[in-house]
């Protein structure tokens, strides 16, 4: 039970992919400028991660190691078609809005690192929680992000009016920048920087 | 119709430019970015491999994925486009690996410079995005060929200025807590802020 706390919780805080592996950032920027965008995408990568871990985990012992990458690849290709073909089927104007981040899943570090660095040497059950364990992660600093540029850049939170903008005759001014592309990359910078004065042991020794 | 192109150009490096205000290619844009001489390799590998795919998977949408494609071979009915995200990493790898095979063969120096950054390419969303970015803008041969060299040009310039800041940024003094990953992520948003003024500018 012990271990499957850890496998689950450990990336959320302790090792989260997107403060502190690197991996996966390309939409985590992307995608955040709004919540529901944010709230799909996490979703999405939810369902992609948890079971690309799961069935690269179920035939770990019959892929040689050289062909490894390409079998983990067509798996990771085949479940994000399917997340692809519902999204256009089902939210198109959602989809639409991620427009190519929802195939660059494909070449989500988080995906294939997981594949690789945990899915291959563990038993299917542990893979999944661990890939669930990561979406989470990352989908918990997708969701602090979005939140903070979605409300304070448009005065909304999922379309709706929270703070009222002054061009609707409201009180609030809106904050444009929070809306670009560069915000994203301060509001990431500044997460870690509170993650890290919180657990110390997360700091980058000088190279 | 070369200004055209020329537009084109300029706008995918500039404007729009691929790591900056897309965010693409980001894992190993700050990973990678410690040292000019490596960001500079990694650089030119980009370009070369986004020159490459982003024209091939024009052909292979264009003459096999896309509804009706098939034409030419007997199926006018056949609509493969569903299978375009497998069809494109599958080129984008198996390009890597034949220009991975054709410079150890015939430019030794060059294979040995660029080396560990080839197999990695693959993974760079920057070179999957290309080729998704092309099929949605509808673009041409002629301007898929230009859109691969601009946007490959455009992430190369962006990570040879990153590690050239990070480079002198081994003499500032950060707060602890900033150190390394936080203050990348913040110095890349103040390039992205300079790069945000490039936008106003029309060809």
């Amino acid at each position: 039970m012990a271990k499957i706390t850890k496998v689950l919780f450990d990336p959320i805080f302790k090792e989260n992919p997107i403060a502190l592996q690197i991996l996966g950032i390309c939409s985590a920027l992307a995608v955040t400028s709004k919540m529901d965008t944010v709230i799909v995408m996490t979703l999405a990568l939810i369902f992609v991660t948890s079971l690309s871990n799961l069935s690269v985990s179920l035939i770990r012992n019959y892929i040689p190691t050289n062909i490894r990458i390409i079998a983990q690849m067509t798996i990771i290709a085949s479940l994000v078609i399917i997340v692809d073909q519902l999204l256009k089927a089902y939210a198109f104007s959602i989809s639409k809005q991620l427009s190519v981040y929802v195939g660059l899943i494909i070449t989500n570090c988080i995906v294939m690192g997981r594949a690789e660095a945990y899915a291959m040497k563990n038993g299917p059950w542990m893979s999944f929680l661990d890939g669930l364990g990561n979406a989470l992660g990352y989908g918990l600093i997708l969701f602090i992000v979005g939140f903070f540029r979605e409300l304070f850049g448009s005065g909304k939170l999922l379309g709706f009016n929270i703070l009222k903008p002054i061009t609707e005759g409201g009180w609030y001014p809106t904050n444009g920048l929070l809306l670009l592309p560069p915000s994203a990359f301060f509001l990431i910078g500044f997460i870690i920087w509170a993650l890290r004065t919180w657990k110390k042991d997360q700091v980058e020794e000088e190279n | 119709m070369l200004e055209a192109y020329l537009s084109l150009f300029v706008k995918s490096i500039f404007i729009e430019n691929m790591a900056l205000s897309f965010f693409l290619g980001m894992c190993t844009f700050l990973a990678v970015s410690k040292k000019v001489d490596t960001a500079m390799g990694l650089g030119i590998a980009v370009v070369v491999v986004q020159t490459i795919t982003v024209p091939t998977n024009y052909l292979i949408y264009n003459f096999v994925l896309k509804a009706g494609a098939l034409a030419w071979a007997g199926f006018p009915d056949v609509d493969l486009s569903f299978l375009g995200l497998i069809s494109y990493i599958g080129v984008i790898a198996a390009m890597v690996q034949i220009l991975e095979m054709a410079l150890d063969k015939y430019f030794p120096p060059l294979y040995n410079a660029l080396g560990i950054f080839l197999p990695l390419i693959t993974v760079n969303c920057a070179i999957l995005a290309g080729s998704l970015f092309m099929v949605e803008r509808g673009y041409n041969f002629g301007e898929s060929v230009v859109f691969g060299v601009g946007s490959g040009t455009g992430w190369a310039l962006s990570i040879v200025a990153l590690a050239g800041i990070r480079e002198k940024m081994s003499y500032s003094d950060v707060p602890h807590g900033l150190k390394g990953l936080g203050i990348t992520f913040i110095s890349v948003g103040l390039m992205a802020l300079a790069f945000m003024s490039f936008s106003g500018i029309q060809l």
